[in-house]
């Protein structure tokens, strides 16, 4: 493959169409659907309301009047009640493979993003072995035609291995088609590797999304640090583990011109970076997940690290309201899942042993509805914008219902009520921080670049 | 009370029981024949996963002195260093059948998980730094036994806080008996946040008079490497309890093993105001009372045989209706 020219953010990967058009994704039937009586909202195309919305050939063909489109031969769904989103779109997940595939793998993976309402992941690099060679990219996108329900973008590491001391060859790796890059996982420690890499981003394009913590004031901890903690006796991490890292690659990207995607923020300092940085022109962008939005430190005086141990750790309720702030008014461009699936060896040991991380693909619409929607925190406009955020910050086509482009389609029954956890999951792994609760609204259908990638078992089609 | 997993969830009521159950163990303890039956026939299993001298070996005379039958493992020797998992060995240990399991484990939540894998009744002997619930109510007898009562009563936590499970379990049983209780060591050791539990916080021993209490903590060695203090010669001059700081009307603690010449000196360790002795004969039958309270009143397992009119009018007999 030739070199690519010189993209940064504004060359020709930008002017892609179709999520296909970047990512990779099982070629399948083309969808041909008529949602009858859905009520659409997509708040960045303006669409609002009950509609009948027909796919065509995989593609949004027309938006008509209640009962006045036509199934011209395709399957119709009474929608009646239900409401239909643009997909959600998740720039953090990981899949695991290659090296531990008995925690997930590109299928599993994807059947979850689909459950859960996505038409798109981009999967992180800190697979063991890294994602750090072209061959590497190439074998994961080949699998990813093989076996993805909805098209997956895959990141490259930005140093060799994650080892933070040389650059991967980032010019060839996005030649190879990795989306971005990023050391997820592990921080950049060097901050000259870290200018480095922001200095290659001129030549090689692809944002770089940044795991934020500063490993020395980290130390052995494994939750926030705080009231709770110290209570309880763990280690504890500080705020600024994560908030003096980010203004340190927040000055960088701004010398540099450079562009960075902040992952996973957790801290109200954090978020105060975030937001000055913005407001001085650096070009940075920031995702939050659905488990720092709904959950606090309080829940680690249960000592289960199966749902409650992650890094960065649950924070405290005013961090917690911080990023909700930040998520309303654009600080937080969007949501991604840090979906992080653990074998059960790995969590049914002593809080301080356990592995980090927890799943959250096929519960974060769910969640976040139940979590901050049904309780007027946020909108049902905002948070359905937000889920679909996280594809413009890697130059991914935003999913959207307008007529004439790719269809990307979440159905869900705003009023339906489950208990996570009860009927299994689609992913390998059962870390899910929601285990157990009772959450209300539920994906039934996922329709992903065209395609339908997921339908809920017990949703009876209403063939008129 | 089925688990004894953190004074946390001991209330004030459920420690005066055990209190005043170690204090019949006491007079037990006067008598030639220190032995009673009430666990004849019943297993204690201690699982030691760190070295511990007064705890292991108070658990241990506690069982025996009950007549239970005592199985003792420490992880150094056993499968655990061919890398078997705790549940695994729980599961192990629990073929057995016991009555109960003692465990020390270096990460907080271990006793908690292992009461989740196991029908025996669980006792937290120290879950990393997190709880060790036997030492405070140990200190709580000692101390109740020298004034009578803590209602009121001024005790000061001094050294590193943030590193102890004695510190935590010791401020919480405390606190519950109506003293009122204050921290003190260099900000580095004393934990952000702490202060919602209820105490006071200060980084200086100044007011140290006003203690009617000095509970001293073990200054591990290894710290100084981590910066948490800038030398131990430093930490003495500054945190030290020596005879020039203790007055001659407050009472002195120490969970052990001390650090002579470094959280306190010498003099005061072997000064008649010193409860270090008293802390640790006050361990076996506090340790005996935990075991009573948790075992005796508690029908032995079905699956056992031969273990008393519990298991007995337990077991299924032929011919008749289940």
């Amino acid at each position: 493959m030739s070199g690519l020219p010189p993209t940064g953010d504004s060359g020709a990967k930008s002017a892609a169409k179709n999520l296909t058009d970047l990512l990779d994704v099982r070629a399948g039937q083309p969808a041909d659907l008529l949602l009858r009586r859905a009520t659409l909202l997509d708040p960045v195309a303006g669409i609002d309301g009950v509609h009948d919305l027909v796919i065509r050939g995989g593609r949004i063909a027309e938006i008509a009047a209640p009962g006045e489109a036509d199934a011209n031969g395709g399957e119709e769904l009474d929608a009646e009640g239900l409401h239909a989103f643009p997909a959600f779109f998740d720039p953090h997940v990981h899949l695991r493979t290659p090296g531990q595939e008995h925690k997930e793998d590109v299928e599993t993976g994807t059947r979850a993003a689909a459950a859960g309402g996505y038409c798109g992941i981009i999967a992180m690099a800190n697979t063991s072995p890294p994602v750090s060679t072209a061959a590497d990219v190439a074998a994961l996108r080949e699998q990813a035609r093989a076996g993805a329900s909805v098209p997956v973008g895959f990141v490259a590491t930005v140093t060799v291995d994650m080892k933070g001391e040389e650059l991967t060859e980032m010019v060839e790796l996005r030649d190879a088609g990795a989306i971005g890059f990023s050391d997820d996982g592990l921080p950049i420690r060097n901050a000259r590797i870290m200018r480095r890499a922001l200095q290659y981003q001129q030549l090689c394009g692809g944002n770089i999304a940044l795991h934020e913590e500063d490993p020395d004031l980290s130390g052995d901890g494994v939750m926030h640090e705080g009231a709770v903690s110290a209570a309880i006796g763990l280690a504890g991490v500080p705020s600024v583990s994560e908030s003096t890292m980010i203004a340190r690659d927040a000055a960088l990207a701004a010398y540099e011109d450079a562009r960075i995607h902040v992952q996973h923020l957790s801290a109200k300092e954090s978020v105060d970076v975030v937001r000055a940085a913005k407001a001085a022109g650096v070009r940075i962008s920031a995702e939050a997940s659905p488990h720092h939005l709904c959950l606090t430190d309080e829940e680690v005086r249960s000592l289960d690290p199966r749902r409650f141990k992650m890094n960065p750790p649950l924070r405290h309720e005013s961090d917690r309201q911080a990023l909700i702030a930040a998520l309303r008014d654009g600080t937080i461009e969007c949501i991604a899942t840090d979906h992080a699936p653990h074998h059960l060896d790995e969590k049914e040991v002593p809080y301080e042993q356990a592995a980090m991380g927890v799943t959250g693909l096929e519960t974060a619409f769910a969640a976040l509805h139940t979590e901050l929607v049904l309780p007027g925190v946020i909108d049902l406009a905002l948070l359905v914008e937000r889920l679909a955020g996280g594809a413009a910050p890697f130059d991914v086509p935003r999913p959207t219902l307008a007529v004439g482009s790719e269809a990307n389609v979440a159905l869900c029954d705003l009023a339906a009520e489950w208990t996570v956890g009860e009927d299994g999951y689609e992913s390998r792994s059962s870390n899910s921080w929601a285990e157990g609760r009772t959450l209300t609204g539920r994906v039934l259908v996922t329709v992903a670049a065209g395609q339908v990638a997921f339908r809920l078992r017990s949703f009876s089609l209403g063939v008129a | 009370m089925r688990n004894l997993l953190g004074i946390e969830e001991v209330d004030r009521d459920a420690m005066e029981a055990i209190l005043e159950r170690a204090e019949s163990f006491a007079e037990v303890g006067r008598r030639d024949i220190k032995k009673v039956p009430t666990l004849r026939g019943r297993t204690v299993v201690t699982l030691f996963y760190e070295s511990s001298t007064r705890t292991s070996s108070s658990f241990e005379l506690a069982a025996k002195r009950l007549s239970a039958d005592l199985v003792s493992v420490k992880a150094a020797g056993s499968s655990v260093d061919k890398g078997e998992s705790l549940k695994d060995t729980v599961a192990t240990l629990s073929a057995y059948d016991p009555a109960a399991i003692v465990i020390r484990h270096p990460y907080a939540g271990a006793a908690q998980m292992v009461a989740g894998w196991t029908s025996a009744a669980v006792v937290n002997a120290g879950d990393g730094k997190h709880e060790h619930p036997s030492q405070a109510l140990l200190d709580v007898y000692t101390l109740r036994r020298k004034l009578g009562s803590l209602e009121g009563k001024r005790i000061w936590i001094v050294g590193d806080v943030l590193h102890s499970r004695v510190a935590r379990s010791n401020l919480i049983a405390f606190r519950r008996m109506g003293a009122e209780v204050t921290l003190c060591g260099p900000p580095t050791l004393i934990p952000r946040g702490i202060e919602e539990l209820g105490c006071e916080v200060t980084y200086s021993l100044d007011r140290l008079e006003e203690a009617d209490v000095v509970y001293a903590l073990r200054m591990q060695l290894e710290r100084m490497k981590d910066s948490f203090v800038p030398s131990l010669r430093e930490y003495a001059a500054t945190f030290q309890i020596d005879t020039r700081r203790l007055g001659p009307r407050q009472l002195l603690m120490h969970p052990g093993p001390v650090n002579r010449g470094v959280e306190i000196s010498g003099e005061v360790i072997d000064s008649p105001q010193s409860l270090i002795g008293e802390q640790v004969a006050a361990g076996l039958v506090v340790r005996m009372a935990i075991l009573y309270e948790l075992l005796a009143g508690r029908p032995a397992s079905p699956a056992a045989f031969g273990d008393g009119p519990a298991a007995e009018a337990a077991a299924p007999t032929i011919g008749q209706p289940a």
